[in-house]
């Protein structure tokens, strides 16, 4: 089974369609998506319609928190990044989007894979899982729901970065070639965080997933060319702060 | 795991001999236990020693060595035919190499007390260069070179290709390194480890080129540049000591092959040759090797300079190394191809200028002049024809050509090659000595073919294993040649 990952998407159909196509073209076979699927961007709208299809076609869906914050949007303008577009975003969704957010749950769990937004560790606030002693945070949270948990897959930060073991005791960062299929077997634990499909973050503009095979026990990073000019232009369109336009261009 | 019996199955695979056993592993011949032929070649299975108190050591190596052996391709390496799991019947099959390893040439010399001679030292050089940078080439640095682990396929004069063996300390630029820890540790074996790699750093091609420098000294002089050191502080002084010059030991080692084995063992890896492909060239055409102060040095730097090295040593500390395809890349070798006839001083002009800009701004990039004339050109009777002359006159135009480049420190080698068929001779010149890019004309090179069968420059741009530029003459140049006639 090749399990597509697909986290933070943020209301960037462009990006996301690119990467649902990448993962079609390498054999994908389910579809996860980790959360933050609105936010930021111009076409929320658009995006819930895909990820509404694709629920109804057996993808994992989970929760993040711009998905929360669209449900339930501050009462009082914000000037916090990550809340100033959750209001129009609320506006735009219908009532049915808007249950169908805020039913996902938090956390996944099949078999020895753990799926979560941000970290297994008390997934409703949210922690970034940003280096090693968060990403064992997580990881022990996730052995914690029992079973063998071999796999921890999370979004949230917006960069891919693999976390295993070496000789020594703790966990070890692995910065991922685009691409290369990394050895993932399931006698040794890995927790990875897979990137964002619509606001990378990393100084490169190409949307991020990642593709587990999981009978292959292989785990591919990748990154999708994609049309972010017009992705930026539908945030102009909409009025939304032209950060979150221009941010796209240059992955920041 | 109890040594295996003949006839005994393991994994869909049947035992016959044991053929080697070492500390970590047994090695055995097998087939494939239903009946089916081999796959082309002999196989050979690896069974990790797994007895009670094996340290999990053992078995995180093995783990490498599979996920890099299943990674790699090419001839200097055994095929991968399969690996069981690990954690139930840990083994690793793959081609049985026929040939004899590095040591062989070692113990020959001490048991028959004769030296190896330096041309015999520079081939077998020269084919593991070679194979170290296939390996490099795929992302994959060896950590562990050493005679033992290099078996010489059988070949002209009983040296053919090298292939690498044991990939249990490897590193693998795309895979998170199973062998690292948050304290950095040495990892690798002392008597060949180079001096980041004591310090903790994976990685960096330059250590192997580091490990040829100690093979090839040992070939050389057979004794060991550093020792044996058993100790942390023992290991740490290569990050100072410069060992004890090759001649020192034996006054007939030349100039030329000290010059390439002190270069390997520089301590700092930026002075060492910037790949392996460099050093195979060097070594494959020992006359051309530019001498410096290392050729001739008798004894060891002073005790100012070790003080001075030893001091910037101190602060020497583990880094991360950037992916080894991308720090081999950084120094390029350009190949120039000059044309023999029929070449106006516009398109000379044209390929100095690009040669130029293939070289970029690296001081380390390399150029190889290569002109391929037609065997009619020479002649064993005519002495104003005879092959000296004729190469000698195309060596000077090279040098001419050269002349106007600006090439700083940077080494250039000259070739004149016989061929009728100049495309195939400069690609396997190109692929034979991993070239990096061909510099060549356009339109030259046989141009008056073009009417019935396809051009040289289109054939070398479709089977080249590299980049190739064809340049074009720059209009001003051609007329003002035309005005010359």
């Amino acid at each position: 089974m090749k399990l597509a990952l697909l986290s933070d998407i943020h209301a960037n159909v462009q990006a996301f369609d690119a990467c649902i196509a990448d993962a079609r073209a390498r054999g994908a076979t389910q579809f996860a998506l980790l959360g933050d699927l609105v936010g930021y961007g111009g076409d929320p709208c658009a995006v819930m319609d895909r990820v509404m299809a694709l629920a109804a076609d057996g993808a994992w869906l989970l929760k993040g928190n711009h998905d929360a914050l669209a449900c339930v949007p501050p009462a009082a303008p914000s000037n916090v990044l990550g809340e100033m577009t959750a209001a129009w975003t609320h506006a735009q969704l219908s009532a049915a989007q808007r249950q169908f957010l805020d039913a996902l749950p938090l956390v996944r769990h099949d078999g020895d894979v753990v799926l979560v937004h941000a970290s297994v560790d008390a997934p409703e606030r949210w922690h970034y899982v940003r280096d090693e002693r968060t990403a064992g945070d997580s990881l022990r949270a996730a052995e914690a729901l029992g079973g063998h948990v071999r796999y921890v897959f999370g979004g949230h930060v917006h960069r891919q970065t693999l976390y295993y073991y070496g000789r020594g005791r703790g966990l070890m960062p692995f910065m991922p070639t685009p691409g290369a299929a990394i050895p993932v077997p399931p006698h040794r634990t890995w927790i990875a965080t897979i990137g964002s499909v619509g606001q990378p973050r990393d100084g490169r503009p190409e949307a991020m997933y990642a593709l587990f095979d999981r009978s292959a026990a292989r785990l591919t990073f990748v990154r999708v060319d994609y049309d972010h000019i017009a992705a930026a232009r539908a945030i102009r369109d909409a009025g939304l702060p032209e950060f979150f336009a221009e941010r796209l261009s240059r992955g920041l | 795991m109890k040594l295996l019996e003949p006839g005994e199955t393991l994994d869909g695979f049947r035992v016959e001999a044991n053929v080697h056993s070492g500390g970590m592993a047994h090695i055995y011949r097998v087939h494939y236990a239903n009946g089916a032929p081999d796959p082309g070649f002999a196989m050979a299975m690896k069974v990790p020693r797994m007895a009670t108190g094996d340290g999990a050591e053992n078995i995180v190596g093995f783990e490498v060595e599979t996920q890099i052996m299943a990674s790699l391709s090419g001839p200097h390496v055994p095929r991968f035919v399969a690996a069981g799991d690990l954690t139930r019947v840990p083994h690793l099959v793959m081609e049985y190499i026929n040939g004899k390893p590095l040591q062989h040439w070692l113990d020959q010399a001490r048991e028959t007390r004769t030296p190896i001679a330096p041309a015999t030292v520079a081939r077998l050089g020269e084919a593991l260069a070679k194979g170290v940078h296939s390996l490099h080439r795929q992302n994959v640095v060896h950590q562990d070179l050493k005679p033992a682990n290099v078996v010489i396929r059988p070949g002209k004069d009983d040296i053919g290709g090298a292939v690498l063996l044991d990939f249990g300390l490897s590193y693998h630029g795309h895979y998170p390194d199973l062998l690292a820890e948050e304290l950095r540790k040495a990892i690798g074996t002392a008597i060949w480890m180079a001096p980041e790699q004591v310090v903790g750093v994976r990685g960096d091609p330059r250590s192997d080129i580091f490990a040829i420098g100690v093979i090839l000294y040992e070939l050389a002089t057979g004794e060991l540049p550093f020792g044996d050191p058993q100790t942390a502080g023992g290991l740490r002084q290569r990050l100072w000591m410069q060992p004890k010059p090759p001649r020192a030991w034996r006054s007939d080692v030349p100039p030329w092959l000290q010059e390439i084995i002190l270069r390997c063992l520089e301590p700092e890896a930026a002075r060492r040759y910037p790949s392996a492909a460099h050093l195979a060239l060097e070594l494959g055409q020992p006359e051309q090797v530019k001498l410096t102060e290392r050729s001739h040095m008798m004894e060891g730097a002073s005790f100012m300079t070790h003080l001075r090295r030893w001091f910037r040593a101190a602060g020497m500390e583990y880094k991360p190394s950037p992916l080894p395809t991308e720090q081999i890349d950084q120094s390029p070798i350009v190949m120039v191809a000059l044309p023999y006839k029929d070449v106006t001083d516009a398109t000379l002009y044209s390929l100095r200028q690009a040669a130029g800009r293939a070289l970029g701004s690296r001081p380390d990039a390399r150029l190889s002049c290569v002109t391929v004339i037609s065997p009619s050109e020479t002649s064993s009777t005519d002495a104003e024809r005879s092959e000296s002359k004729v190469h000698s006159h195309h060596l000077e135009r090279q040098r001419q050509w050269l002349r106007g480049l600006e090439l700083g420190d940077r080494t250039v080698s000259h070739h004149v090659i016989e061929d009728g068929d100049p495309a195939s001779a400069i690609i396997e010149y190109a692929r034979g000595n991993n070239v990096t890019v061909i510099v060549m004309g356009a339109a030259t090179h046989g141009l008056k073919l073009q009417a019935f069968k396809p051009t040289i420059p289109i054939k070398v741009a479709m089977e080249a294993p590299c980049t190739v530029i064809l340049v074009k003459q720059s209009l001003p140049f051609e007329q003002l040649a035309s005005i010359d006639d």
